[in-house]
């Protein structure tokens, strides 16, 4: 490693060079997406807190259980691991694109940039097919004592317990948050990846053109490498919290 | 290596390997992913069973948190290249997240004095109420 010809005693604090052995594009990404790690954070832990408060809450398992041109098979966890797996593929394209972008092969970091931006493009559709589900699988709900139907929206949420009416089980308002945290969080989400694939859009279309190489390295796509990266890593806990709890 | 420093400012490149590290991690956070999915439905199935143990559902959820923290761990060790860069910026990257344990404990406690607080009517009923769904089938754990 070459750490090996580092003279001992050099002085990283007094200018000249980066403390970090990382140039200030690179440092900023990371300052960036701790803060976004944050407020991330801070949506998950404000969802948690309702949840605790809450006496009752909807099981995932009943709630994601549907599939695109499966009809009404009962099939938990199902898209939203297709989701996960759309994800963790096109972040292993991302960082393949970096190892590329480090043997300055643009040929291979067109390939792989092309191949993420495909995978972000096929998350977001299942999520907008996700989220018609939700706004439109309109269900029985026994509101004051009247059968209404609901969807689930940021206002209704017809996935609370089930009692007896008439003879038959039948669903009871769930809590109202439901919808606001799920919509919030994965919405927020959704933005941070429609943003990286419009970033990365940018990156390829610049790898395109050559520009990478007249500048001599392929930093830029590391540094959106870092964002799509910490997209994967939002949905990782997105995934926990919302659909795995 | 035919990568040189990109700026006088960068004292050496580290080398982050071939891709059969990429793969393997690759194949780790599958794996991973595949156990927790399979805990998810056996989640699902405990409570399609006839006794419902809440117990175990608690701890197939704490593993499935303690298995997505592996997961974020090898996504940026690896895929982010945080574990090859100098420990200095690993700290400065990780200490301030370290905010967030007391964070979550503290927001999740008090969450969960709230319930108590409603459902006792801030303390004067001593006898829990319990939520008339709560023995329906696909309540709340």
């Amino acid at each position: 490693m070459a750490q090996g010809t580092i003279p001992v005693g050099t002085k990283w604090w007094s200018g000249g060079k980066s403390p970090f052995n990382i140039t200030y594009g690179k440092v900023m990404m990371w300052f960036f997406l701790i803060s976004d790690a944050f407020t991330f954070s801070a949506f998950l832990i404000s969802y948690g807190t309702i949840r605790f408060s809450a006496n009752w809450w909807p099981d995932p398992n009943y709630v994601f259980n549907a599939f695109p041109f499966m009809g009404h098979a009962n099939l938990p966890l199902a898209f939203v691991s297709l989701m996960t797996f759309i994800l963790i593929f096109s972040s292993v394209t991302m960082v393949l694109a970096v190892h590329e972008g480090h043997k300055m092969n643009r040929k291979g970091v067109e390939k792989y940039m092309i191949l993420t931006i495909i995978g972000g493009a096929a998350f977001l559709a299942c999520q907008a097919w996700e989220w018609t589900h939700m706004l439109t699988g309109y269900q029985d709900v026994l509101v004051d004592g009247k059968v209404e139907s609901w969807a689930t929206t940021i206002s209704h949420n017809p996935l609370g317990p089930k009692v007896m009416h008439e003879g038959q089980l039948i669903a009871t308002p769930g809590p109202e948050l439901f919808g606001g945290f799920f919509f919030g969080i994965t919405g927020f989400h959704g933005f941070h990846v429609f943003s990286g694939v419009v970033i990365n859009i940018i990156i390829y279309i610049k790898t395109r053109l050559g520009h990478f190489d007249q500048r001599g390295h392929y930093e830029m796509v590391e540094k959106v490498g870092l964002y799509w990266h910490f997209v994967d890593l939002v949905w990782v806990f997105v995934f926990l919290c919302f659909y795995l709890i | 290596m035919s990568h040189q420093p990109i700026s006088p400012e960068i004292t050496y490149v580290p080398e982050h390997g071939g891709t059969k590290r990429i793969w393997k991690t690759f194949w780790l956070l599958t794996v991973v992913t595949i156990i927790e999915l399979g805990l998810g439905l056996a989640i699902y199935n405990i409570h399609e069973g006839p006794e419902p143990n809440a117990n175990l559902v608690l701890f197939f959820k704490g593993l499935m948190c303690i298995l997505t923290l592996a997961k974020a761990w090898y996504i940026v060790a690896v895929f982010m290249h945080l574990g090859d860069e100098l420990r200095s910026f690993v700290l400065s990257v990780v200490v301030p997240l370290l905010l967030l344990v007391w964070f979550i404990i503290a927001f999740l406690w008090d969450g969960d004095s709230w319930r108590d607080m409603k459902n006792t009517n801030g303390g004067s009923i001593k006898t829990e109420v319990v939520a008339p769904a709560a023995i329906e089938k696909g309540a709340k754990d």
